[in-house]
């Protein structure tokens, strides 16, 4: 299984995103330069966090233009396997392949730590390896993670299990539904804002992030499996 | 021709910047404010006459890039 790591000018997780694949499920992954037309040889494609462009107008408004997000969105239509983490998650709801916007912090301020996170949905490429209603913990480290969708995209939200993490107790951004991460219609893209790659060792304080990295193999195994079967 | 667009942040959706601006009025004294909504104002010179053409231009703008309305609502004037 072949992973990218998307690389704006301004990402600033991309080394980490790629550390945690190669730590945690020891895949084959690259960085791509938001250049890039061509992303046929991957089969996952992880959305770093930073502050793509600056974050100039709004975070990700800027970087769902580059060239590289029409071959996101050719993967996403194809089924294979899209995570955006935090900038990435932004740039996700900006192009458009995740309902739904980012917008400021309700506090104003960036917050930075550890959150604990209830798993809502365990049927996604991302977080198959879960329970659910596990609660793991990993950090967060934003200033604009306050989702934001209308009345009725959150009863679609809802009705289609797209809500994929929920904050328990506080709630660090002020977010409708106390929601950290969402998933679209076919579970196969994902976007949170929490850092699960900052979470894969027990040295950084937690590895309950890891699960999101061997959930993807499993259900790429999965697939490749099911597709070999004559 | 001068374009001058509006950006705002939609009615129902919070802005956490506008009330804490709010606040800081309220703190000073500025008791009559009762509410803050801050927005975005930009200014865009446009290398066209054709009035109809740029109108839709800037709406197409405003659409993909200039607002998210998702969040936002916009609008614009032109001018000469």
């Amino acid at each position: 299984m072949k992973f990218a790591v998307i690389v704006f000018p301004g990402s600033n997780c991309d080394i980490d995103m790629l550390k945690a694949v190669e730590d945690t499920v020891g895949q084959p992954v690259d960085y791509v330069w938001h250049t890039a037309t061509d992303l046929s040889a991957y089969d996952a494609i992880l959305v770093p966090g930073g502050f793509s462009y600056g974050d100039y107008l709004r975070c990700g408004a800027i970087a769902q233009f580059a060239p590289v997000m029409n071959e996101i969105r050719k993967a996403a239509a194809e089924g294979k396997f899209v995570l955006g983490v935090c900038n990435g998650f932004q740039i996700l709801t900006e192009a458009g392949l995740l309902p739904g916007a980012l917008i400021r912090n309700k506090s104003l301020k960036f917050r930075c730590h550890p959150v604990d996170l209830r798993v809502e949905n365990t049927k996604t490429a991302f977080t198959n390896a879960y329970e659910h209603g596990d609660v793991i913990r990993i950090p967060i480290a934003h200033g604009e993670g306050n989702f934001y969708c209308d009345d009725e995209t959150l009863a679609r939200l809802r009705a289609n299990e797209q809500i994929v993490f929920r904050y328990t107790g506080d709630n660090p951004n002020g977010s409708v539904d106390d929601i950290a991460g969402i998933c679209n219609e076919e579970g196969n893209v994902v976007g949170m804002m929490p850092h699960p790659e900052r979470a894969v060792s027990e040295l950084l304080g937690s590895e309950d992030g890891a699960g999101m990295f061997r959930s993807v193999l499993n259900a790429w195994r999965e697939r490749n499996g099911a597709a070999s079967v004559r | 021709m001068k374009a001058t667009v509006y950006v705002t942040i939609k009615e129902n959706v919070l802005d956490p910047q506008g009330n804490a601006v709010l606040g800081s009025l309220h703190t000073m004294g500025f008791d009559e404010v009762g509410k803050v909504r801050i927005g975005k104002y930009l200014e865009l010179e446009l290398s066209t006459t054709d009035r109809a053409q740029a109108e839709e231009r800037i709406k197409a703008m405003c659409e993909k890039l200039l607002a998210n309305t998702v969040i936002e609502d916009y609008r614009f004037e032109l001018e000469g």
